[in-house]
């Protein structure tokens, strides 16, 4: 599975869990947009973290956190192996 | 005013004593002559009016030992098996010990205390002794860091809970413990043994749980005693399904719905208690309805123990509870009013208490306090699930999440455990507060126990 079906996937498990209506998901909706707030999101990084073996927002210092859903996807595309 | 008698152990073993016996897995010692026979090479007219060590690598001497010097020696210091040698050295200072009863000599020949008596089996005959005095007995919190504090206790304050329920009824008890008998909780029962006219199973950390069931069934075990997590191995291993105690006591840790349930359903015809009980707080209660927490009604002045919650923490004042820290630098032990301040924080939830968790236990989740007791409580209600464990763990979004590690009931089929996860995760937001809920359950083979029968929680 891709780096990017691996992390909507996850977004549509915990839209599930949480009872969030998610918009389509295009990587230009903004990660305000998907309804989830900052405990699904840390749901969904702690999940990610266990399922690619990487968390983007802790390795480093200056990661600013994505604004939309295409940068949340690329912040784990764009992890050095 | 005249003085008050004093009891000691040797006092309670003056009668009846044929056929009881005090054993471990290897060794079986008869109780039908112990006052006239000496683990201490004869030697305890030497420990009159000490302040002895007690550190031996086994429970049985140290059972014999302590109902030697009860009464003998000024006071003894209780050390339990993990204790960490490097806390020695405080401990005997604060302790102001002055003589050291070992099976391990040679380790003391170049400590400051001169007095050194090797304990040994097989006993050897001596001449009976009478009772000198109330001797202090001194224990160890289980507290996970730094030097444990020491813990003044009385054989009166100790027994309290054991004289008011008065002997048991029917055969003698053969009680056992999964604790060890120089913890609160052990001893507790160890001294139940010796005053309720009964004999005792110990337990063996090198014994594996089935060889332990099939020693404590040999040995016609009828009244037992453990923690949750204890009971949950037990549970968890299948050894249970050999095993028909008639009490079953759980002690030590939040006994959740769960457990008892569990409990109940694999010794039918047992019954089962939790009892609440601490180093410092004494016996409090127990509570024999099956269900979890305690009745409303337990506060205020019953049976000469009183309770009160302050700040969601359960206080007692009892003639049960320990007199006071050991040592140079110890903190008060009781308020003002000499109440003891439990930490265990309780919560009303209609006519009944329950406990939630640990004051010191507690979780920062984003910002809120969490007790993970509460979680797992939830956790443990999922009929698949055996034992569970919730914790936090660093999120760079919140600053922390809960997650839970669980282990599932054995030979549960690998393709439901997806649907038990979405199970446990819906039955958790039924019932906790969206930032309880744990964000990723990990499913687990095993969990720690500390030597002292809790969960490890090493985060908290």
């Amino acid at each position: 599975m891709s780096v990017r079906s691996k992390v909507i996937e996850a977004i549509q498990q915990i839209a599930k869990e949480q009872h969030v209506t998610l918009p389509a998901l295009s990587d230009d909706l903004s990660l305000h947009e998907t309804g989830f707030d900052s405990l699904a999101f840390a749901i969904l990084v702690a999940r990610l973290e266990d399922e690619t073996g990487v968390d983007p927002f802790t390795i480093s210092e200056d990661v600013a956190f994505p604004a939309t859903v295409g940068d949340f996807v690329r912040a784990y595309e764009n992890v050095p192996a | 005013m005249s003085p008050r008698e004093i009891f000691a152990l040797r006092d309670y073993l003056s009668a009846e004593l044929i056929g009881r016996t005090l054993s471990d897995a290897h060794d079986c010692v008869s109780l039908t002559d112990i006052l006239s026979q000496t683990v201490l090479g004869g030697r305890l007219r030497e420990l009159s009016g000490r302040a002895v060590l007690l550190k031996l690598s086994d429970q049985l001497r140290s059972g014999l030992a302590m109902i030697e010097l009860d009464g003998i020696a000024r006071r003894m210091l209780l050390c339990p098996p993990d204790l960490n040698p490097a806390y020695l050295d405080a401990l005997i200072a604060d302790a102001e010990i002055d003589a050291i009863v070992t099976d391990e000599p040679d380790r003391w020949t170049d400590t400051g205390v001169s007095l050194v008596v090797t304990a040994q089996l097989p006993l050897q005959a001596t001449a009976p002794v009478s009772t000198e005095r109330a001797t202090e007995w001194l224990m160890l919190t289980s507290g996970t860091s730094g030097v444990p504090k020491i813990v003044g206790h009385t054989l009166e304050a100790l027994t309290g809970a054991i004289v008011a329920e008065g002997p048991a009824r029917g055969p003698a008890p053969v009680w056992a413990t999964f604790y060890d008998i120089r913890r609160y909780g052990g001893l507790q029962i160890f001294l139940r043994a010796v005053l309720s006219g009964g004999s005792m199973v110990l337990s063996d950390p090198h014994e594996a749980l089935g060889d332990h069931v099939a020693r404590l069934n040999a040995r016609g075990v009828s009244h037992i005693s453990g923690t949750p997590s204890h009971w949950r191995k037990l549970l968890m291993s299948g050894a249970a399904a050999q095993f028909a105690p008639g009490y079953v006591r759980l002690s030590g840790e939040i006994a959740d719905q769960a457990v008892l349930d569990g409990l109940k359903a694999a010794f039918p015809n047992s019954s089962v208690g939790h009892a609440y009980a601490s180093t410092e707080a004494g016996v409090g209660f127990a509570v024999n309805d099956g269900l979890e927490g305690f009745p409303a009604n337990y506060l205020g002045n019953r049976n000469g123990v009183e309770m009160k919650v302050v700040d969601g923490s359960l206080r007692i004042r009892s003639t049960r509870t320990a007199h006071a820290y050991i040592g140079r630098n110890a903190a008060a032990l009781t308020d003002d009013d000499g109440f003891v301040d439990s930490g265990d924080i309780v919560e009303l939830r209609g006519e009944r208490y329950y406990f939630v968790g640990r004051r010191g236990g507690i979780i920062n989740i984003g910002g809120l306090k969490v007790h993970p007791e509460e979680i797992e409580a939830v956790i443990n209600r999922h009929p698949d699930v055996r034992m569970s464990r919730a914790k936090s763990r660093k999120s760079p979004i919140t600053g922390g999440i809960v997650v839970a590690d669980v282990i599932l009931a054995d030979g549960t089929d690998q393709a439901r455990v997806k649907e038990i996860r979405d199970q446990i995760l819906d039955q958790c937001r039924a019932q906790l507060a969206s930032h309880k809920v744990p964000a990723v359950i990990r499913f687990v083979e095993a969990l720690d126990v500390t030597p002292a029968g809790k969960l490890a929680r090493t985060d908290a």
